[in-house]
């Protein structure tokens, strides 16, 4: 099922996190499968539980499928100086769900992270791979508004 | 080669992008044409300007104008105002004096030399000014000599830690062994912290070519930048310059016909502050989780797979270059004794201009947070400043005055670090900061030893019961008793550098602290 993906790098275990950032940005859920773990240890000939343990242990990684756009919001201290608390009790009341949770229509889950380097633009969040900055309230309705007018 | 009278520079960066950069520059070329003026007017997309919250902004050369929060309705007026009849449209004008980046006078600006000034996706730009001349001179002298030059130079490195960098080369420069390693550390994780990715937007060869001096001078031919998952636009930009540096013939084999051969490959991180303490960086490298190794044996004797490897920042090597070409005394110039050189420092919380700027070491945090930052924004006082990310220190008023190096910061229980400087006004919480601090700190412990890992956790409930108006005045004691603990007996810098948060909040503003526990 993979296959494409694996054959772009040599079966080493040095390319093991390249890998599963292309395995997790080619799911449609955003996240990494039982099946895509059991493929690339095959491939990579390195135990299952490893590539779980590395899974585990990086925060842009999920065993859980995901919705289509994953909220990433900062939570580290430039942005929470600049108002991150608010932003992100916004984002629970439109979205309707807690954190790392995804909305029934599959369109959005919700988690937060540390620092994403673009604090001159606090408070700051990702969504999939775009970056969104100097975030009000506003901005975030409008935001999200976009997303689901589009998804129709 | 054609001449412009003027030229056009629009600062292309993720925000930019976010906010539909392509679709003004677009507008602007239409316009532009339409008006006959394509042949007179040059545009060009290069990095950051070097300020932020000011949506789409472009600068105008000669005339040094800067227009921000462009719209496409604005474009219009700026073409038929500004290029056809010469009269500045002053609504759009950039009011703050913007001394930060583009200080030109100032002579000082060696890391950030070309941001925001060339096109970043452009080799030929990069050679326009003198690129890559460096590394020929480079190839021409022995590589111990280049050793020496940057021992002599004194740089030091810009990550946090601010180890002698020509000294930590010389521990793996003599070393015999059929593969050596250079790393980058391009994991830019402390909060307050995107200097090392507007560098690499900005001017991603200058990089480059510190990576190849830096790893002929120690005979490493695998070059790696570990970078961070995050930074797309730094990984397809940096992608690119490989790109076009191959094809140049500036990396590869044999390269000029010296018998060096050097490969530079992109690594990607995944998401885990831990990975910017070096052995944790190489563990991720190589394909684990990324938790910090046992030292000695050090990376630069035993490092990746095994094998001779020096990891150094971002900042640190793009340094390189302009020592080699200009000499370490020239370097020695710069900055304050036993600290030579610039930082590049990134200001930003509540000061009207957030920013990066490049300053000599040895600069107060007062000229930095005034002069480059703009100062405290909506006319409010200064209170504390959160200096060097997450593992640094708050420093209060009083310290204002204070100059800003390795050596000197030492003196006040302060660091660097990482150059990160976030102000606070009057009315922020250092509770509800240090609160925040502390939580970061606790999600990226990565459990390997219990130090850290309960420390944080413990530190963690005594912050929050006192954030709570729950605390007791004995928890201050005990929190700066757990930090120190943690900082003797934590494993990797990330657990020991808690106490530098921990113990300067309390220290400095006891106060605040004492007030929130009385209610």
């Amino acid at each position: 099922m993979y296959k494409k993906i694996l054959e772009k790098y040599e079966p080493k275990k040095e390319n093991l996190i390249s890998i599963l950032h292309d395995v997790q940005d080619s799911n449609e859920q955003n996240y990494i499968s039982d099946d895509a773990v059991w493929e690339i240890s095959q491939y990579l000939n390195i135990t299952p539980s490893h590539i779980h343990g590395v899974i585990s242990f990086y925060s842009m990684f999920s065993f859980k499928p995901r919705g289509k756009n994953v909220i990433r919001l900062c939570e580290s201290p430039p942005c929470f100086l600049r108002g991150s608390e608010n932003i992100l009790a916004k984002l629970r009341q439109l979205l309707g769900i807690k954190i790392g949770e995804t909305t029934e229509d599959g369109l959005f889950t919700l988690e937060l992270t540390a620092c994403l380097g673009v604090c001159g633009n606090a408070p700051v969040m990702m969504i999939n791979e775009d970056v969104f900055g100097d975030l009000t309230e506003k901005r975030v309705e409008q935001i999200i508004e976009n997303i689901r007018r589009r998804a129709k | 080669m054609k001449f412009y009278r003027s030229h056009i520079l629009i600062g292309i960066d993720d925000e930019s992008l976010k906010a539909g950069v392509k679709r003004i520059e677009n507008a602007l070329r239409n316009e532009l044409e339409k008006y006959e003026l394509a042949d007179e007017i040059n545009i060009m997309e290069t990095g950051a300007l070097g300020y932020f919250g000011t949506g789409i902004s472009m600068l105008v050369y000669p005339e040094q104008i800067t227009y921000v929060n462009i719209s496409e309705e604005d474009i219009k007026e700026i073409v038929q105002e500004h290029f056809l009849k010469g009269r500045v449209v002053n609504r759009l004008v950039l009011e703050e004096k913007i001394t930060g980046m583009y200080d030109y006078n100032y002579k000082g600006r060696i890391v950030l030399s070309n941001s925001g000034l060339i096109d970043p996706e452009d080799i030929d730009e990069y050679l326009g000014t003198g690129g890559y001349e460096a590394w020929e001179k480079a190839l021409a002298i022995n590589p111990s000599e280049i050793v020496e030059i940057v021992k002599k130079s004194g740089l030091r490195g810009r990550g946090g830690a601010g180890f002698p960098t020509g000294l930590k080369w010389s521990f793996t420069a003599p070393l015999e062994a059929d593969q050596k390693y250079l790393v980058i550390n391009a994991d830019e994780g402390e909060p307050g912290t995107f200097k090392d990715r507007l560098i690499m937007e900005g001017d991603p060869h200058k990089l480059l070519e510190g990576i190849m001096i830096s790893a002929y001078a120690i005979g490493a031919t695998k070059a790696y930048i570990y970078i961070r998952g995050e930074y797309k636009l730094c990984i397809s930009r940096l992608k690119k310059a490989i790109e076009q540096a191959k094809k140049y013939g500036l990396i590869g084999e044999n390269i000029f016909g010296s018998g060096f051969d050097l490969d530079i490959k992109i690594k990607i991180g995944a998401g885990a502050y831990v990975c910017g303490e070096e052995t944790a960086l190489i563990e991720s490298m190589e394909g684990n989780r990324g938790t910090p190794r046992a030292k000695p044996p050090f990376p630069g004797v035993e490092g990746a797979w095994k094998k001779p490897t020096v990891v150094n920042n971002v900042e640190t090597i793009t340094n390189v270059p302009a020592i080699l070409q200009n000499g370490a005394d020239w370097y020695l110039h710069f900055g304050v004794e036993n600290c030579s050189g610039t930082k590049v420092y990134t200001v930003m919380g509540d000061v009207k201009l957030p920013g990066l700027c490049e300053v000599d070491m040895g600069t107060t945090l007062r000229t930095i947070i005034n002069q480059y930052g703009g100062g405290v924004k909506e006319g409010k006082k200064f209170k504390a400043a959160l200096v060097g990310g997450a593992a640094g220190v708050f420093l209060p008023n009083k310290l204002l005055d204070v100059k800003m190096d390795y050596n000197n910061l030492k003196e006040y229980s302060a660091v660097l670090g990482s150059g990160a400087i976030l102000v606070m006004n009057e009315t922020a919480d250092i509770i509800d900061m240090l609160w925040s601090v502390i939580r970061f700190f606790r999600h990226e412990s990565c459990g390997k030893c219990s130090p850290c890992a309960n420390g944080n956790e413990v530190l963690f409930k005594l912050i929050d019961n006192i954030r709570k108006g729950e605390g007791k005045k004995e928890d201050l004691d005990k929190m700066i008793h757990i930090a120190e603990m943690m900082n003797l007996s934590c494993f990797c810098a990330l657990g020991q550098s808690l106490l530098m948060p921990v113990k300067s909040a309390i220290d400095n503003f006891r106060d605040d602290f004492l007030e929130k526990i009385k209610k």
